[in-house]
């Protein structure tokens, strides 16, 4: 009995022997953090010096460690050739548009769907378009690249390029636009679905009801009743998603272009992501691929930041931290 | 069983006339059928004859049917039982491993009464806020941890997900008293002992939830296998798909045919087959298990 009381001997044992198994159950995966998370954050002093991958043969005792750290320092140069270059402007404007785009028409779209779909009154039917819609989450971008391909390929796909004037859609800037916003919408529309339809399944049903015996129209309801109830969830993910204005997701904009294969719009396709991936697979400057990202993370960190500290403003319960 | 009800007795309510529920059906049916039809598509050219693609393109109602995409499919085989092989032998292990340590770790962080939470909670929340960046991390990996051309280099970058932790986390909180820790605790169980025999059970659905996102990564993974592969015995099913599209030749070349004539291989019908393969498990599985999935993602804007 006096083994649970606090103070003893006994006690303080089996505190210490709680701690130890529950830290055993941490460490696997405490030890893959440190390892693939926290050890690459140490290798940003490459942005800072000057670093092409080397070859097997030339790393001596050191390893690849003591090689790194043998390199000479080079201050700031690796930023250098971002400033004067076109490509900076282009991938910064591109990310920057597309996400603002995804974000706002994703999020219209995603609540408009979710209002409607709650109005259908054969719940089955609700239910399969929901599976239906929620069918392009699972898959891969490479997937979906394939099934872009089969629409807009110049030789055998289905819409021929000369309808909009011109002769290859994997050759021509025009399109792409147009093909990002689409495909992003199409792959995540029934996924921001669910979260908005299961926080209008919360509403309390009673308001409704209160709402059209004082004779308030379908209209009025989703303006007076749905829409404030949604207020808190669409401002917060809005907050969170331009925290996370300056990173995109890689497979979109590397697989639907084909940049590994014929096509080339880097123009109106690049992001910062798919650049700094250019710079690793092309010229192999990793210094410089690391200034890129390592900028990118900076300024994602201080977007971060600053959305949850509006968010813990507005609800403090919905902050990230 | 209650919320579906609810739903159901508001919409009766409140529901919108015959016009609107129409307009409605058309619009969100629109939008639904878009989203499987590019799916059915790819069916369909992978079931065309290599002829009628090449004379009038690819079709909704082709000329010609034909079986010559899936026969060439398992004519070409040994890269592609290889690459079939490598992929489930990747998503199988993966899983289990990733799930195992994502419950570990966040039954850990769940338990009020663990000295490190708060320590182990920033190490796995502080990375999904700031990161070294892909050359780092490719140079760690690679260079100093040797996961290059091996089954390790496919397995272990995606072993930990933090916001998986978060989410695991937080169905642990919502469906483990602490008081049933307690009582294991005053019964003499040791802390392994309550997590499987106690914990573990009554937490399978988010369990189920965890190893289903898991899954889904692991078989949908193809850049990792682009950074770290360059043998083919390694290459997935969708790193395959990708070096397809650079090069329909890349599949005959990689057949390990040195022979294999190319020339009459339906390459056109023979890639969407491929494809089709890969989305087939996928596509039957998921209406099954989205359920879990939809648990996941709403449990999981629970805040960290």
């Amino acid at each position: 009995m006096n083994k649970n009381k606090p103070g003893t001997l006994a006690y303080k044992f089996m505190t210490q022997k709680k701690t130890l198994a529950l830290t055993l159950m941490v460490l696997p995966g405490a030890i893959w953090l440190l390892l693939i998370r926290y050890l690459p954050m140490f290798g940003i002093i490459l942005a800072f010096k000057d670093y092409k991958m080397p070859k097997p043969s030339a790393i001596k005792d050191g390893g690849y460690i003591g090689d790194i750290l043998s390199r000479e320092w080079t201050g700031i140069k690796n930023f250098d050739f971002l400033f004067g270059n076109p490509m900076t402007g282009k991938f910064i404007r591109n990310t920057l548009l597309y996400n603002l785009t995804f974000i706002i028409l994703g999020m219209v779209i995603a609540v408009t769907f979710a209002i409607l779909i709650n109005e259908i009154s054969n719940r089955f039917a609700a239910k399969t378009y929901q599976t239906f819609m929620f069918f392009p989450y699972f898959i891969s971008w490479v997937v979906v690249s394939y099934f872009l391909f089969a629409f807009i390929d110049a030789k055998h796909g289905l819409i021929d390029p000369s309808w909009f004037g011109i002769s290859n859609f994997y050759q021509d800037t025009k399109p792409w636009p147009f093909i990002m916003v689409f495909s992003n919408i199409w792959k995540l529309t029934g996924y921001s679905c669910i979260i908005y339809t299961a926080a209008i399944a919360g509403i309390d049903s009673t308001l409704y009801e209160a709402a059209s015996i004082d004779g308030a129209s379908k209209w009025k309801q989703v303006l007076h009743v749905t829409l404030p109830h949604l207020r808190t969830i669409i401002i917060i993910l809005f907050i969170m998603n331009i925290g996370r204005i300056f990173n995109s997701d890689f497979g979109q904009f590397w697989a639907l272009p084909q940049e590994g294969g014929q096509g080339s719009v880097p123009n109106v396709t690049e992001v910062v992501d798919t650049y700094v991936y250019r710079i690793i697979s092309t010229t192999v400057n990793m210094g410089q691929s690391t200034a890129v990202s390592f900028l990118q993370n900076l300024i994602g960190f201080i977007c971060i930041m600053m959305a949850n500290t509006f968010v813990r403003r507005i609800d403090n319960e919905s902050a990230l931290f | 069983m209650s919320r579906t009800k609810k739903i159901s007795e508001k919409s009766r309510l409140t529901s919108v006339g015959p016009l609107g529920q129409t307009l409605i059906h058309i619009l969100i049916g629109g939008f639904a059928l878009m989203c499987i039809i590019p799916f059915i598509f790819v069916v369909i050219i992978s079931f065309t004859s290599e002829d009628s693609i090449l004379q009038s393109g690819y079709s909704f109602f082709p000329q010609e049917w034909s079986l010559e995409g899936y026969q060439s499919v398992f004519r070409v085989g040994e890269q592609l039982w290889r690459s079939l092989f490598n992929s489930v032998f990747v998503t199988v292990i993966g899983t289990v491993a990733a799930t195992f340590i994502c419950a570990l770790y966040s039954y850990a962080l769940f338990r009020p009464d663990y000295k490190f939470r708060r320590l182990f909670t920033f190490v796995s929340f502080f990375t999904m806020l700031f990161g070294g960046g892909l050359a780092p991390t490719v140079v760690v990996c690679k260079n100093i941890l040797g996961l290059q051309d091996n089954y390790w280099a496919l397995i272990i970058p995606l072993l930990v997900n933090p916001f998986n932790i978060i989410v695991m986390r937080s169905f642990f909180q919502s469906s483990v008293p602490f008081d049933i820790l307690e009582a294991a605790r005053v019964d003499g169980a040791g802390e392994w002992l309550t997590l499987f025999r106690i914990v573990v059970p009554i937490s399978k659905p988010g369990l189920a939830t965890i190893a289903l996102m898991n899954m889904l990564a692991y078989w949908n993974e193809w850049f990792i296998p682009q950074l770290y592969i360059t043998k083919d015995a390694l290459v997935p099913l969708q790193y395959l798909l990708v070096k397809m599209q650079q090069n329909a030749r890349n599949l005959a070349i990689m057949s390990g045919m040195p022979g294999a004539d190319i020339s009459n291989m339906p390459t056109q019908s023979l890639r969407m087959a491929l494809c089709v393969l890969i989305v087939i498990p996928i596509a039957f599985a998921y209406p099954f298990f989205q359920r879990y999935i939809v648990a996941g993602l709403t449990v999981g804007s629970v805040k960290g």
